[in-house]
């Protein structure tokens, strides 16, 4: 994770902060690639399990 | 200009699972399991609440503002911000921020509160049953619930100009802030010629839900300018705009951007430099045009005569407000200054070439590039429950089954950070002395709103102490007089109110 962005307070923002991931970033993309693949092979124990009864209970009054 | 002072108010989607539902009770139970846990007891008061009062003038006839519901829990929070049942949600606003940064930062806080809650409220719960939160605006079945963002305007300025100016950013900065939905949930409002999609996804989870250009209701004929006129501050120098249209974020970028961005906007409208070129023809029909082409390809008729795709109507007031920040870094502060400078023009390009940047920063991209990568590998097409389930749990306040805390999204503040904030108000702000003196005298401390505190100082006889300058009662002014008072007695007499 060393080119996410981990700002301490009142840090200044250095220019290439946030602009450094662009010189890797086919190295980052293969690594989001990875990661999302990851993701779907786990994802079963993420979501919950009957998908279809959860959707339709989700039910909510209008707010604001 | 003056400093845009802001906040968030968030309400969140709830779920009772293995109980009864019953939002309202579920909400209540939250909030007070958190309260008690963290020995909370000063209540909100309603004293300068009026949400019927219009910005274009008196009181309307013939509209629905909102009620004010004050016999549900309300109450004032350590860190300035106010925790409370808003209809059948549970709802943070934050306290005022003098920064972006800190917008976001609170509402971080705020995240964790509500996780905080959670665990417990599932304490006391029966059973198995436990509580679920989503931080989304909609139940994809036509409700929805807001995320509300407040900004001090120049009362001199003239509300019309406020207008003319802000509606052609709310409608396309949905295309960075928007955060993805899969469905319609207003149908009439659809246009025939707009482009479909394999899970009819669209941009943002609320712009289904507008109707009007310019309004003060918020949950029927809901408008993209909300005329809400209740500066909770001084009236006769201070606005606070109250916006509606926004999508509630979970990608810290989308959050910083989305207040930072608007902050700004706001500021070229007050010094009148905000161009007047860019005012559209049918606001309402581009709200849904935006949000329905993830494609970004589909133009938008402008008052002039001409047309823009929402990409490019955002690339010229992003080089005009970094223009304008670049000379008044001050409005926003010269931290959040620095990194909107960075951000805004990078996540530009990043949405039009659906770079990895974009897939970091962007709620409605990450959400869809999950949902089509799991329809690809189980060949699902279609508004499938497999798929509206990814997209609700996108949003889950369970870390363990958040999609969005799955998605590799860039973190913009240090948890450490977030987690000094849940209890530390801002110190910048009144939310300042408002969090210290709930702090140091949760007892004496009666009741508290954002421009006014009521205080007992002793035997029973309370004083009013009036917060009407929003960027008054810092640590800087009054940090040490907090400190140096024991008792509310001494508060009231070294502030000269005894």
């Amino acid at each position: 994770m060393a080119e996410r962005i981990q700002r301490k307070s009142n840090a200044p923002v250095e220019s290439n902060e946030v602009v450094t991931e662009s010189r890797s970033e086919s190295e980052t993309g293969q690594r989001l690639r990875a990661e999302l693949d990851d993701l779907l092979d786990e994802i079963d124990e993420v979501l919950e399990t009957n998908a279809e009864e959860f959707v339709r209970a989700y039910v909510q009054k209008g707010g604001e | 200009m003056i400093r845009k002072i802001a906040g968030i108010e968030t309400e969140y989607g709830i779920l009772v699972r293995g109980a009864e539902q019953n939002p309202v009770l579920a909400s209540s139970i939250l909030i007070n399991a958190y309260l008690q846990s963290v020995s909370a007891i000063t209540g909100w008061d309603f004293i300068a609440e009026h949400p019927e009062m219009d910005a274009r003038g008196a009181a309307l006839r013939d509209v629905f503002p909102p009620e004010v519901e004050s016999h549900l829990v309300n109450a004032v929070l350590r860190n300035g911000s106010r925790y409370y049942v808003d209809h059948a949600h549970p709802e943070i606003s934050t306290p005022e921020c003098a920064s972006p940064l800190d917008v976001l930062k609170y509402d971080l806080a705020a995240e964790e509160i509500v996780r905080l809650s959670v665990t417990a409220a599932n304490r006391i719960l029966p059973g198995d049953s436990e509580v679920l939160l989503y931080k989304n605006n909609s139940d994809g079945k036509g409700n929805s619930y807001g995320c509300h963002e407040n900004y001090l305007v120049d009362r001199a300025v003239n509300f019309d100009d406020i207008v003319q100016g802000v509606t052609a950013h709310f409608v396309t900065r949905q295309i960075f802030c928007g955060a993805g939905k899969i469905g319609v949930e207003n149908q009439s409002q659809r246009r025939a010629n707009m482009p479909a999609n394999p899970f009819n996804f669209q941009i943002s989870q609320r712009a289904d839900f507008f109707e009007a250009e310019v309004g003060l209701e918020t949950t029927l004929k809901r408008p993209i300018v909300n005329t809400r006129d209740e500066p909770h501050c001084d009236p006769r120098k201070y606005r606070r705009l109250h916006v509606i249209c926004g999508d509630a974020n979970m990608s810290q970028t989308a959050t910083f951007l989305k207040v930072a961005s608007t902050c700004v906007v706001l500021a070229m409208i007050e010094d009148g430099l905000f161009p007047q070129g860019l005012q559209l023809l049918d606001p309402v029909k581009a709200v849904q045009v935006v949000s329905s082409d993830p494609s970004l390809r589909l133009a938008i008729e402008l008052r002039n005569g001409k047309e823009q795709t929402a990409l490019n109507i955002q690339r010229e007031i992003c080089a005009l407000a970094l223009d304008y920040l670049s000379q008044n870094p001050e409005c926003i502060g010269t931290e959040s200054a620095q990194l909107l400078i960075e951000l805004w023009p990078k996540i530009l390009d990043s949405i039009h070439d659906r770079t990895d940047f974009a897939l970091r920063t962007v709620d409605w991209i990450a959400k869809e590039r999950i949902i089509t990568a799991y329809a690809e590998r189980h060949g699902i097409v279609g508004e499938d429950p497999k798929l509206k389930l990814l997209d609700l749990q996108y949003h889950d306040m369970r870390p363990a089954k958040c999609l969005a805390g799955r998605a590799n999204l860039i973190q913009l503040v240090d948890e450490t950070l977030v987690d000094l904030a849940i209890n530390e108000p801002p110190e910048d702000t009144r939310a300042y002395f408002r969090g210290k003196c709930v702090s140091k005298w949760p007892r004496d401390v009666v009741s508290a709103n954002w421009d006014s505190m009521v205080v007992d100082i002793g035997g029973g006889e309370l004083r009013r102490i009036a917060m009407q300058e929003p960027q008054r009662g810092t640590r800087d002014l009054i940090g040490s007089l907090v400190d140096k008072a024991e008792t509310t007695q001494d508060l009231v007499r070294l502030l000269g109110v005894g």
